[in-house]
């Protein structure tokens, strides 16, 4: 287990023993300050040595987070932030590795290297910065935009079918997944801890606003006055109730995922879905990642959380196996094994 | 055992090749012969010789696998042409002949010799019926019905039978260079040590072509090949690609940096990740990445994490890698990139070999982008050229591109084993935990490397990244007098290496008429032609450069003594090209070859010759 293996710091650490000399240069407004500081908190509560964190990204907004964090940073080139972090977790699993990246990073010239993340199930946390466009180009659409938004590349609209992130881990396999908004850092901070916690790739989908180029892109969900009857906020072990009242739920009917009110036709509490994170079977999870409004509320929380092993412990596993059965202990053996001959 | 009317011929080398159709077992048989003839005193070099097809028609020219091997006294190639052809169908006789020397003996198995097949072959007639086989020494062997006779009587079933064919062949060459029987049988029964009855069946019909082969008339003559004049010591034989693995697994083990390789399948370089793949038990973390971008990138963060990082590609993966290779160069991290080079461009000649990546290796990259360069001289040599380059890249903290070809990766030699201990220290800059002094670039006063700082190690936390940082601090900087700074300092850091590497030495004379100049993979070659005109009394030398990137530091001062120079090489004239850059004060004329095959003497020879005579 990393969250076992990885050397804990005797002295408590706080928020400020992560903060870095640098100053921070995002727009007034943007969503990523607050994720920093979800961050700057969620590693003290986890309480590894300050040395022991590295976190690594690619090119956009979301990568100047290595340099504004008081770690081990490594910022990266497009795209390719999770195979970095990949080499880095593979050669020392006593390093926690989290990953900062945007929905075009991740999803457009990283999507390969995602999906192979995640089929491989690295011990890695990955925070997928999702506002729906490229910011540091200054506004195209990304991967993840909805269909028909106009943007500075598409004047008349795309035409392209956006990607569902979650969906797209399950497909992959992946073994955990999250989803969070910037605008609530208590829920962020909850889901990144419980990543830290599990072994394998984490993916957390945070909504972010982009003040610049995306304003409001999720103000639908994430408007706080409405956020109650919008989003469905899952508790492992617990009914799937949401609503201001508290009343509303989400029962699995014939055709899948239904929102029911409690109290009408006879529905109880009992009729409601319990959620299990663990479920290895992702049909549920599948389902609750699909949901959308305005038939259904946003699911948010830790959707998916599997035990699976996870490639660095493999990986290790095999080393510590052949070093115990293989008669070639150094390079002299591996020199000298097979066929040689004097002269 | 021998006949007394044999006339015995002795040759200072031979090249035999043994061709037959894919799955006839000429790989083994090859391997065989070369082994037993290195145990027995000679000096050697091989290459198989695979059909691009993993399983093309069978009978066709497209199908032919053939494994050549050059003995001797002193080799240094795997020979231009055969003495000797083992051919096992029509379609390995036409697809060889050309490579046979007037004269040569071609021992065939003449069962295969069938309408069919020699149609399927493209014959429009009998080859060895026509006439058109008259200039060589033709052996019409039954070799597949006798050796099914053989194995028949051993007991085996007939499809088993059938396979024990390429025993019969190499009973038969064993036979014409007198190789001792005895280690042949014991290579088979280590070979087939869970198969009893196989080896036992093997080894009957290896001496049965053997006793063929003394019984008839038709071979004439056998060869007596003088055993090698090499140092004393313990050998073994050895591809390039394996030589590569294993001198990187050495450097890992005398740097204490555990390996990691992050790799993607491609021709002629994936032997390498196979071979390290194998090596848990040595602590080599071998990751089959997604693609050649996963590949570098993971091997980028496994440097930054502490590891010996390696990733191996050949050239069209090393395109798909240079944005990441940039990305190394500007974090001054280790990083050893293999080249194992092919025909390009594009996908190009995937099975053949060319020294046509050199620019890109040298220049193929955004911005002012060094790196050190390394190039293997043959197959034996890449173990101490990965070696050479794992130790710079890791005690001057830059990546390091070694280029190896096709050609001596795939091809073998012998190899004199060394110890690791003896074997050059590796020293890595490593901080210490809670240096205050550390800092991401702070420089050392003489190499200019800064210091590799591991994630973990209290005290040191800090960033690096793609973006200009500001000297010493690394900071995050764009400003102007800075980055002009830090261009300066990683050009400077890499021409530093100058003074960590040796001289370049002169094969021959110091001054004279000629001075050849090649690099790289074709040192075998080169050599051979420029000994061969030495003998002539001709003032030709030989300058073969394995430093690419720096050069030599006495590389202006060896060419300031010959009234010519001549670049040889497998390329448009990359290399030749490159030294009129670094040294614009010599005339550099160029012979070059760009056919996906190595030099041969003869070619060599006539262009150092036509080139003596001009004036």
């Amino acid at each position: 287990m990393s969250y076992d293996i990885i050397e804990r710091s005797e002295v408590p650490l706080t928020k400020e023993d992560f903060a870095s000399d640098q100053m921070v240069k995002w727009c007034p407004g943007c969503g990523s300050h607050a994720i920093l500081a979800s961050l700057e908190n969620v590693f003290p509560k986890i309480g590894y040595k300050r040395e022991n964190f590295c976190v690594i990204s690619g090119i956009g907004c979301a990568s100047r987070f290595p340099y504004y964090v008081n770690t081990f940073g490594f910022h990266g080139i497009h795209g390719r932030a999770t195979p970095i972090a990949t080499g880095v977790r593979v050669s020392n699993r006593h390093l926690s590795v989290w990953v900062t990246a945007g929905d075009g990073d991740l999803m457009a010239i990283g999507g390969n290297h995602f999906i192979h993340t995640i089929r491989r199930n690295v011990d890695l946390n990955i925070l997928l910065f999702n506002n729906q466009i490229y910011g540091l180009t200054k506004g195209q659409y990304s991967p993840t935009t909805p269909f028909g938004q106009i943007t500075k590349t598409s004047p008349y609209g795309t035409i392209e079918k956006p990607f569902a992130v979650g969906k797209l881990v399950l497909a992959a396999q992946g073994s955990f997944f999250a989803r969070a908004l910037d605008n609530n850092p208590k829920l962020m901070v909850d889901v990144m801890f419980e990543a830290a916690k599990h072994d394998g790739t984490s993916v957390i989908e945070i909504l972010q606003n982009c003040v610049i180029f995306n304003d409001g892109a999720h103000k639908e969900i994430a408007d706080r006055t409405t956020a109650a009857d919008k989003q469905l906020i899952l508790k492992h072990g617990e009914p799937m109730i949401f609503g201001k009242d508290r009343n509303k739920g989400i029962r699995l009917g014939a055709k899948g995922l239904e929102v029911v009110t409690i109290g009408e036709n006879n529905i109880t509490e009992k009729d409601l879905l319990v959620h299990d994170m663990t479920q290895e079977d992702s049909g549920i999870h599948n389902m609750l990642v699909d949901m959308k409004l305005p038939h259904y509320p946003m699911a948010f929380g830790v959707i998916r959380s599997v035990p699976t092993p996870t490639y660095d412990e493999l990986l290790e596993e095999q080393i510590k196996a052949a070093q115990k059965s293989s008669p070639i202990k150094c390079v002299d053996d591996l020199l000298n094994s097979g066929d040689t001959w004097e002269i | 055992m021998t006949k007394g009317k044999i006339e015995v011929i002795e040759k200072e080398s031979v090249v035999v090749k043994f061709a037959g159709d894919c799955g006839d077992g000429m790989q083994l048989s090859g391997t065989l012969f070369s082994d037993t003839s290195a145990m027995s005193g000679n000096d050697l070099s091989t290459f198989p010789d695979y059909p691009a097809e993993i399983r093309a028609p069978h009978n066709t020219v497209a199908g032919v696998s053939g494994y050549q091997v050059h003995i001797g006294s002193e080799i240094h190639t795997i020979g231009d042409k055969c003495d000797v052809l083992v051919a096992m169908n029509p379609a390995s006789l036409r697809a060889n002949l050309q490579w046979v020397n007037m004269g040569g003996t071609i021992i065939v198995d003449a069962d295969t010799f069938v309408e069919r097949a020699i149609t399927k072959a493209g014959y429009e007639s009998n080859p060895l019926e026509d006439g058109s086989l008259s200039s060589y020494n033709l052996i019409k062997a039954p070799i597949s019905s006798a050796a099914k006779q053989v194995a028949l009587e051993q007991g085996l079933e007939l499809k088993e039978a059938d396979r024990t064919k390429n025993m019969y062949a190499l009973g038969m060459v064993a036979f014409m260079f007198d190789r001792d029987l005895q280690i042949l049988s014991n290579q088979i029964a280590a070979k087939f040590k869970k198969k009893p009855k196989i080896s036992e069946t093997n080894i009957a019909v290896l001496k049965a072509g053997y006793i063929y082969a003394e019984s008839i008339e038709a071979i004439e003559s056998r060869y007596h090949i003088p055993t090698a004049t090499l140092e004393k010591g313990k050998y073994r034989n050895i591809s390039g690609n394996i030589a590569t693995a294993w001198g990187l697994l050495a450097a890992a083990e005398r740097s204490g940096r555990p390996l990691f390789l992050g790799s993607y399948p491609i021709t002629p370089a994936t032997d390498i990740l196979i071979e390290l793949a194998k090596h848990k038990s040595l602590n080599a973390r071998v990751m089959q990445c997604e693609d050649e971008i996963a590949g570098i990138c993971s091997s980028i963060g496994a440097s930054y994490a502490g590891s010996l990082a390696v990733t191996s590609t050949s050239g069209p993966g090393l395109s798909l890698k240079s944005e990441a290779i940039g990305l190394a160069v500007m974090t001054e991290l280790p990083l050893v990139i293999v080249d194992v080079q092919r025909g390009g461009p594009s996908t190009g000649l995937p099975t053949k070999s060319e020294q046509a990546d050199l620019l890109q290796v040298l220049y193929g990259r955004n911005g002012s982008c060094p790196c050190i360069v390394l190039a293997a001289t043959s197959p034996n040599d890449c173990f101490e050229t990965a070696y050479m380059a794992a130790k710079l890249s890791m005690e001057h903290m830059t990546p390091t591109i070694l280029m190896t070809d096709g050609y001596i990766g795939q091809g073998s030699e012998l190899f004199r084993i060394p110890k690791v201990a003896d074997m050059p220290s590796i020293t890595p800059p490593i901080a210490e935990k809670n240096d205050l002094n550390y800092k991401p670039y702070r420089r050392d006063d003489k190499t200019l490397a800064r210091k590799w700082a591991l994630p973990g190690t209290q005290g040191l936390e800090h960033r690096v990244g793609g973006l200009e940082k500001s000297d010493i601090l690394g900071a995050v900087s764009t400003d102007p007098n800075n980055h002009e700074k830090m261009v300066y300092f990683r050009n400077e850091k890499v021409q530093r290496v100058a003074d960590y590497i040796p001289e370049q030495n002169v094969i021959g004379e110091e001054s004279g008429d000629l001075l050849v100049v090649s690099w790289g993979g074709t040192k075998g070659q080169t050599y051979i032609a420029v000994k061969e005109i030495q003998k002539q009394g001709k003032k030709v030398s030989l300058a073969h450069f394995k430093y690419i990137m720096p050069l030599p530091k006495n590389t202006a001062e060896i060419f300031a003594k010959f009234k010519k120079i001549l670049v040889c090489e497998l390329s448009d004239g990359q290399f030749a090209n490159y030294l009129r850059m670094v040294h614009p004060q010599f005339t550099y004329r160029k012979y070059n070859k760009i056919k996906g095959t190595p030099f041969t003497t003869i070619e060599l020879t006539n262009a150092i010759n036509q080139y003596l005579k001009e004036e």
